[in-house]
């Protein structure tokens, strides 16, 4: 299968290593991955901002780099760029009277997934352990993020994948479902209530013991770890490309000391 | 320009793009496909749940019922058109002022409702998944004062009149009617969102299930 | 069409009364955010909820279908409005009710006053009724000389403590039991010293406070939940049996309700009575509902009227986006799985509507410019746990973001200078609508690199950024962007991230 990955701006510019790591699953499936030169960004943060005008280029961007027909389908490490594409997109252009766009914007959407979407749905992985040789040997919570749960529907098929990752512990999340408060400009412009979502999403994350949060979304993840940082703790944030990616012979590259299960230091 | 005109102006000009009014999808459940049986357990199950009491006995039980239940009350209240068999139980003195028959044409004032103890009605339907009785103000429930003011409600619901969820129950009653849902004593859960029993309306509720 | 729009006013015309932040809502929530206790409370009303929700909708192998039923039988409703509102009109007064409209809060509480006035009392009882907080109700009755009582336990602890109720269901929410004891206490005549907070004792002390007001009130005022139209049925859903008390024992009942609540017939009823207490209480079926069509003779109030309210409601109806809101009813599902109402409370929100919906419908209401109502839809991340909670599928998050844009268009052309927000999303917008621009700036990485330091974070941004930094670090970023890599070193399948482990190959379990 011929797959277009789109990187996600944030991935691209500060988190490389995830989009790297979903490029390196997919192409030990014997997929072929297909890098968009013209792809940037989605456009949510305009658009949830409410610079619908201003989010209309980027949109058109998104639209135009991905509108070929020569790959089967596309895929971002992330549920809320997904979201955005699949729901705002068409959403955005109608609103803007481009019913063009509209169009275009929708059969784009249409062929987009989230990276454990395309890896279950469509390239059958049940098994991260056999299927895809994932070896992890950590202690490690995950928290869903809100766009993948509510607006994707994606239910437990991260969870799945990261509970068949050989060597693993996955500590469940006390109170998974809730947001961690990032919500793009909701973290400026409402910076208290923001915090003191994210502390209680951090408290939850300490009481797990684990060494490394995981998730689906590069930004929920640079809120949480942000705000462990902060508080000056050791966990680390980790997107589940990577864990999926790690194995034995090439292991994940995690800043940070962190403690391996059998007690030697990662790096 | 009156206000309803102005009113019904302004919700006019406000739907100009003229909203299409969509076919209402009724994929949810008619029926409960449940038998006699199935329903009284569901409904006492619901009403025990709510802390009422229940009872479930032969038609023939109910005078007994009824009159080991007002034992302690001084006085109590039925409506006029209530099953005069469902009190042959009950001792009656004429004289002891503790029956009190209420009517719309005779109506008892609400401090005379305030001033006894309890109150015996009949029932249009119940509703087993939800555990709710309906009173639908028709001869064997009288006017709705009469349920509320006293602080013990006995309540006769007939197995025939149980049905297994909402829909099915308010298919068989008229809506024109003044009616009463009520599910178990009155409540709140007001404080802290926690549910305590007991506030304005009767505190006890008291439901006879006639087989 | 009878009437004609000839001499009509321009729409919208939006709402007045309480309807309004006062300050912007960051600023209140830093304010709530600082209360410890109120946090607490919040907190453990709003989880317990929550559960109680969870388990009883999950009882209901149809609740989808239900939600589905709900959310067309009031987007019909919206759409035929003007024939239901007259269909409703004829029956309830075919019935012996009296209907009065009221075109604002101002018209509404003047009727009301006239009303009770006509019947010489200076004292109504009260049932719990979000349109006349909406207005201002018992505020404006009081200038009038004329005591209004609140008698549902929560809006009698408000009233109590001369305080503002902060949700729609549970007014003293914010409250917990032994501040309702002390309330009861100080502000209630006749309570007794040795009054505990347990939840039992303190409504017992409530029935007791209002029975005999109850027993002697010859007016009563109410909302309603529902009015069918087919029928002029209006029905109170409750639990306390205080709305039982207001709607059968006093001689004059006036109700006000807003235009919006209108269900077409009484088989609709079946798909509400489902969906509301589930989704308020958390309940099965609430306590008691009462529903009467006009005056029956002999049995409950003989003089019925109906103030039927617009307050902004056409305005919101004329918004296509927004138009959804009007589908609320009432039932706080929302605001009980809202990750910022739980921590800041419902005061924050200024509004008589708190919480997700609140923070739609009071902007769609009274105009985004009002007051401080434009802060309102930005006071949510977006999660979409409110979407989901509701029993009418009220597409909260889509109608906070379109409101956003609603905002931002109004200011547009508006400002001398632009705010650095303006200014930051032109600027975003033109580096991220192309792949060459974003590949240009992210050359610049090694530079923010720098800027983080040894500690490969950055503790402190200035400007709207700040609000970043007040809690939460920045990783430094890193040498070169994914692109770069793509470009220069990607070579291919069994070379980046290692081939299938061989050892793993046929391994399946």
């Amino acid at each position: 299968m011929k797959i277009a990955l789109f990187a996600t701006c944030i991935v691209d510019a500060m988190y490389p290593a995830t989009a790297k790591a979903t490029v390196a699953i997919l192409e030990r499936l014997g997929h072929e991955v297909v890098f968009p030169g013209g792809q940037a960004c989605c456009g949510q943060m305009h658009v949830n901002s409410g610079y619908f005008k201003e989010a209309v280029p980027v949109i058109a961007n998104h639209v135009a780099a991905f509108e070929s027909d020569d790959y089967d389908v596309a895929v971002a490490p992330s549920g809320s760029c997904v979201a955005s594409v699949k729901h705002q997109h068409p959403m955005i252009a109608r609103s803007c009277g481009d019913r063009a766009l509209e169009k275009r914007a929708a059969a784009v959407g249409a062929k987009t997934y989230e990276l454990s979407e395309l890896l279950v749905d469509v390239l059958g992985i049940t098994d991260a352990g056999s299927q895809l040789g994932s070896w992890f040997p950590h202690r490690v919570t995950y928290h869903p993020s809100c766009h993948g749960m509510r607006l994707l529907r994606l239910g437990d098929r991260q969870q799945r994948l990261l509970n068949t990752v050989r060597g693993i512990d996955l500590i469940p999340l006390p109170e998974p479902d809730q947001c961690c408060g990032f919500g793009g400009t909701f973290s400026m412009k409402n910076a208290d209530v923001s915090s003191a979502m994210l502390e209680d999403k951090a408290a939850n994350i300490t009481a797990t013991g684990a060494s490394l949060c995981s998730g689906g979304d590069a930004s929920c993840l640079m809120h949480i770890g942000g705000g462990l940082s902060r508080q000056g703790s050791s966990i680390r944030t980790l997107h589940f490309a990577e864990i999926l990616a790690s194995t034995e012979q090439h292991p994940a590259q995690i800043a940070g000391e962190v403690q391996l299960l059998s007690g030697k230091a990662a790096q | 320009m009156s206000a309803r005109d102005e009113i019904l102006g302004r919700v006019r000009a406000a739907l100009k793009d003229s909203p299409q009014v969509p076919q209402v999808p009724r994929g949810y459940r008619a029926t409960s496909g449940l038998d006699e049986k199935a329903l009284i357990e569901l409904l006492v199950d619901r009403l025990v749940d709510y802390k009422a009491q229940v009872a479930v006995v032969d038609a023939a039980e109910v005078p007994t019922r009824i009159a080991a239940l007002l034992v302690g009350a001084q006085s109590y209240v039925v409506p006029a058109g209530l099953d005069s068999g469902w009190l042959a139980g009950v001792e009656y003195e004429p004289a002891d002022g503790r029956r009190h028959l209420d009517s719309a044409a005779t109506p008892l004032t609400v401090a005379e409702l305030d001033g006894i103890d309890a109150v015996v009605t009949g029932s249009a339907v119940a509703v087993a998944e939800t555990g709710t009785i309906i009173l639908d103000g028709s001869p064997s429930q009288g006017r709705r004062a009469i349920s509320l003011v006293p602080d013990h409600h006995i309540c006769v619901v007939k197995a025939t009149d149980i049905a297994g969820i909402l829909p099915e129950a308010l298919r068989r009653i008229d809506g024109t009617r003044p009616l009463t849902m009520i599910s178990g004593p009155s409540a709140t859960s007001d404080i802290e969102l926690e549910r305590v029993e007991g506030v304005h309306g009767p505190r006890k509720l008291d439901v006879i299930i006639a087989r | 069409m009878s009437q004609t729009f000839l001499g009509m006013p321009l729409l919208p015309v939006f709402g007045t009364g309480n309807l309004h932040a006062s300050e912007s809502f960051p600023k209140a929530a830093h304010r709530e955010l600082g209360n410890a206790q109120l946090r607490a409370n919040l907190g453990h009303a709003t989880h317990t909820i929550r559960d109680k929700r969870l388990q009883v909708v999950s009882e209901l192998p149809d609740w989808e279908q239900l939600r589905d039923a709900g959310s067309a039988i009031k987007e019909s409703v919206m759409a035929r409005l003007p024939e239901l509102l007259e269909q409703f009109e004829k029956n309830f007064t075919a019935r012996g009710g009296v209907i009065h409209w009221a075109r604002d809060a101002d018209e509404a509480n003047e009727i009301v006053a006239g009303l009770i006035r006509e019947t010489g009392e200076t004292e109504a009882v009260k049932v719990k009724s979000m349109a006349t907080q909406e207005i201002g109700l018992n505020e404006y009755l009081e200038e009038q000389g004329i005591t209004a009582l609140e008698t549902d336990l929560a809006e009698l602890i408000v009233q109590l403590d001369h305080d503002k109720p902060s949700h729609i269901l549970v007014p003293a929410i914010h409250k917990n039991r032994s501040q309702v004891r002390d309330i009861f206490l100080r502000e209630m005549p006749g309570a007794d010293p040795a009054l505990t907070d347990d939840p039992a004792k303190l409504a017992a002390a409530a029935r007791t406070h209002l029975r005999r007001k109850f027993l002697t009130a010859k007016v009563a005022v109410s909302g309603a939940n529902f009015a069918l139209a087919d029928s002029g049925t209006l029905a109170v859903v409750e639990s306390e049996g205080n709305g039982r008390m207001c709607l059968t024992l006093p001689e004059s009942l006036i109700t006000v309700m807003g235009i919006e609540k209108l269900l077409p017939t009484w088989q609709d009823l079946e798909v509400f009575m489902q969906l509301l207490p589930r989704s308020s209480t958390g309940e099965r079926m609430n306590p008691y509902t009462s529903l009467w069509t006009g005056v029956t003779e002999g049995d409950g109030p003989q003089n019925m009227h109906l103030v039927l309210l617009d307050n902004g409601r056409s305005a919101a109806l004329a918004d296509e986006m927004g138009r959804s809101a009007l589908h609320c009813i009432r039932c706080s599902a929302c605001m009980n799985v809202c990750p910022v109402y739980e921590r800041t409370g419902g005061h924050a929100y200024g509004s008589t509507y708190p919480g997700p919906i609140g923070a739609i419908l009071s902007p769609l209401m009274t105009g985004i410019q009002a007051e401080e109502n434009n802060s309102l839809p930005y006071a949510s991340s977006l999660c979409g746990a409110c979407y989901d909670a509701c029993p009418v599928k009220i597409n909260i998050p889509d109608i906070l973001v379109h409101l956003r844009g609603v905002d931002v268009d109004s200011k547009r052309g508006k400002k001398k200078i632009p705010t650095q927000m303006d200014a930051g999303m032109k600027a975003a917008s033109w580096a991220l609508s192309s792949g060459k621009r974003l590949g240009l700036l992210e050359k610049g990485l090694p530079l923010g690199r720098l800027a983080a330091g040894p500690d490969k974070k950055i503790t402190k941004l200035p400007g709207i950024a700040a609000g970043w930094t007040q809690s939460r670090d920045i990783p430094a970023p890193p040498p070169q962007s994914f692109r770069t890599w793509w470009a220069k070193e990607h070579r291919g399948p069994d070379a980046d991230g290692g081939p299938m482990p061989s050892h793993n190959k046929g391994d399946q379990p």
